[in-house]
């Protein structure tokens, strides 16, 4: 099969879609080449750097027939947009009775990595899976950010594409033919018995290398990757704990009501599950900072693979788990 | 543009006037040297120089005092010179280092120097205006003839906090100056493209504030519009929107491989009108400088620069559990 990056898998997704749709229309403050030379500076569009009109601009172009995408670029950008996403894009449909749908896609790139400090790395998903009535997922492949944001931009909700920064350039299999995968169900990309690890988009593979070198020893990791965050394929993550008996979770975000907590919530508040379990949940977070520039700070505040072995030998003996590191 | 240095001077004192010389100088060499580290690797993330727009942060500044407070943006090294920063610490912070400004937490786009009303670089477009619109209603409500300065580039005038704080600033008489530098594009995006009207200054009317367009690759230009808008701020009579035509001369950052989609003949145009070469010429026009003289300020600047340079590879990086200290004030 061809091999695309991350990066070239959504452009690709996002052409698509445009050339079978004219209602889609893509605004972002500097406009992707390839999309601007294909489509024209009309539905290309390279706007003024102003996100909170933009994230607004989409919600009144949507409610009036068209399919509007808007590029965020760092999800840090769109933080001037809040009351357009959270007072407006995601209450519209419920607080108007559901007469028209606001089908938008935007997209942002989230985590870190990349020695661009505080305000240009972020991994802050849980802070919408909080509101309701805006759906969101975060890819680890090149073949599932395609097929996800494909089914994103037919959705007729506003869903938003979060895409790990570090994976931008990673390279993976992305089939020819036409496909999408539906939201809300999880992958699993690695079976095994003896624990589950959640992981999301580039602690996806850092768990699948954690799993592999454990494997040397005969541990055989289960690694589940949600994909989509809301609405989460509880049950897939519920029936693999229940295998396993032991899940630790892997997040690119600080552990403070963040997407961990609500696995961890989503396993224990099921009595089948629950009942499973061999040992304390443990969650392999960022550490709870703004995320700092220097190398030597920022590696420090990020999980990685270690972290991960760390975590599943913590459940695998059982031990405490002690606060999130 | 005249470059004749009666109507452009204003009969500044020689030694101010190689004082802006040698600041603007010391902002290229410095940027020079950051932009070669980091290729060389030695400096991480992304650097944004400001290279070709010299004469708007040292003509600015050098119209105010060292309380006044200003802000900066993205690219914000030639803010923090000409507001008289010090190297080694700048150096430090972009080597990373617990010796830097930030102690290795910030970067090149977050430097910052509270004890000489420097309020920070910021990540954010148009992220800075409001603060120092609150750093301006601080200076008027401490009632010593304070003001404060918003550095913002033609892209952020686009944003919100512009409008709103050019509004509140104008209603609130606020001792503020607004300079935007406008060096035609916002990342690849060109400001004709996203601007109704070729001057943002003309904006200024519509908060009823006065709004002026100055060369911003003339220093005096630039300083006589600034320090005609400090009297104003610090007589109570409220904001000005000074809009400095400027150019950078090099890529929107210094990452590898980024696109210019820039005219290389617009770009060859603008640093044929090199601000610093044109204070240069007009210094040694009136005789306040001469070859040995120049040459003697490169030498100090050089030092200075080898100076930071060895300061920060001296420095240790911080320790890893330093990244938990300052989430919270004591
Ligand atoms: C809110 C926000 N949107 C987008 C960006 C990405 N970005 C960084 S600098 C820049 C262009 C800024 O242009 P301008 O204000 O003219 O400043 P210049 O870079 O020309 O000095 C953009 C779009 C950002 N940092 N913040
Ligand atoms: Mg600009």
């Amino acid at each position: 099969m061809r091999e695309l990056t991350y990066n070239e898998a959504a452009v690709e997704a996002v052409a698509e879609e445009m050339r079978r749709d004219p209602k889609i229309f893509y605004m972002s403050t500097d406009p992707i080449g390839p999309l601007l030379r294909e489509f024209g500076a009309e539905r290309v569009r390279a706007t003024p750097i102003t996100e909170a009109a933009l994230t607004g601009m989409a919600i009144g172009a949507a409610g009036s027939g068209f399919r509007p995408i808007v590029d965020w670029r760092q999800v840090t950008f769109c933080f001037v947009a809040m009351d357009q996403i959270v007072n407006q894009a995601a209450k519209i449909h419920y607080m108007f009775g559901g007469q028209v749908s606001f089908p938008i896609l935007y997209r942002a790139a989230v985590g870190g990595g990349g020695q661009v400090a505080a305000q240009h790395s972020q991994s802050p998903y849980s802070m919408f899976m909080n509101v309701a009535g805006l759906r969101m997922f975060l890819p680890s492949t090149p073949h599932d950010i395609k097929g996800l944001m494909k089914t994103a931009i037919r959705d007729n909700n506003p869903v938003i594409s979060f895409e790990s920064s570090r994976l931008m350039t990673r390279k993976g299999p992305v089939p020819d033919e036409d496909y999408t995968i539906p939201l809300g169900q999880a992958d699993i990309k690695r079976e095994g018995s003896d624990v589950t690890v959640v992981a999301l988009a580039w602690l996806v593979h850092e768990a699948l290398a954690a799993a592999e070198e454990l494997a040397q020893e005969g541990i055989l990791v289960e690694v589940v990757d949600p994909r989509t965050l809301v609405p989460l394929d509880a049950q897939t993550i519920r029936t693999s704990v229940q295998k396993t008996g032991r899940l630790v979770i892997a997040d690119e975000a600080g552990p403070t009501a963040g997407f961990s907590a609500e696995i961890a919530a989503v396993v224990t508040e099921d009595g089948a599950t629950f009942a499973q379990l061999k040992a304390p949940v443990k969650r392999v977070c960022a550490l709870q900072v703004p995320i700092p520039y220097s190398p030597v700070l920022e590696n420090h505040v990020f999980p990685d693979r270690q972290r991960i072995i760390t975590g599943i030998r913590e459940v695998l003996h059982g031990r405490r788990s002690t606060a999130a590191a | 543009m005249s470059l004749s240095t009666q109507s452009l001077s204003p009969n500044l004192p020689p030694d101010t006037q190689r004082e802006m010389l040698r600041r603007m100088l010391t902002i290229r060499r410095f940027e020079e040297r950051a932009s070669d580290d980091y290729r060389a690797g030695k400096i991480y993330g992304v650097v944004h120089c400001y290279i070709g727009e010299e004469a708007v942060a040292v003509g600015v500044c050098s119209a105010l005092d060292r309380g006044d407070r200003i802000i900066s943006t993205h690219r914000g090294h030639g803010h923090c010179i000409a507001k008289g920063a010090d190297l080694n610490r700048m150096m430090a912070e972009l080597y990373g280092r617990q010796t830097g400004y930030c102690k290795g937490k910030g970067g090149s786009m977050h430097i910052a120097d509270f004890g000489i009303g420097m309020l920070g670089a910021n990540g954010i477009v148009a992220g800075g205006i409001a603060i120092v619109t609150g750093a301006g209603l601080a200076a008027q409500m401490e009632g010593k003839g304070g003001v404060a300065v918003s550095f913002f580039g033609d892209g952020a005038s686009n944003a919100g906090p512009f409008h709103e704080c050019l509004n509140i600033a104008a209603t609130w008489k606020l001792p503020m100056l607004y300079v935007c530098e406008n060096n035609m594009y916002a990342a690849q995006t060109p400001a004709a493209a996203t601007h109704a009207l070729s001057d943002v200054a003309a904006r200024a009317a519509g908060y009823g504030i006065p709004g002026v367009v100055v060369d911003g690759n003339d220093i005096f230009a630039v300083y006589q519009a600034a320090n005609r808008a400090v009297d104003r701020a610090r007589s109570g009579d409220g904001p000005t929107l000074i809009e400095c035509k400027t150019y950078r001369w090099r890529a929107h950052t210094e990452r590898r491989g980024q696109p210019d989609l820039r005219d290389p003949a617009e770009v060859e145009m603008w640093k044929s009108r090199d601000p610093i070469a044109q204070l240069e010429h007009q210094l040694r026009e009136q005789g306040y400088l001469d070859d040995t003289e120049l040459q003697a300020v490169e030498r100090d600047i050089m030092g200075a620069i080898e100076a930071a340079v060895t300061f920060a590879e001296a420095s240790p990086f911080p320790s890893p559990e330093q990244a938990t200290d300052d989430v919270f004030a004591a």
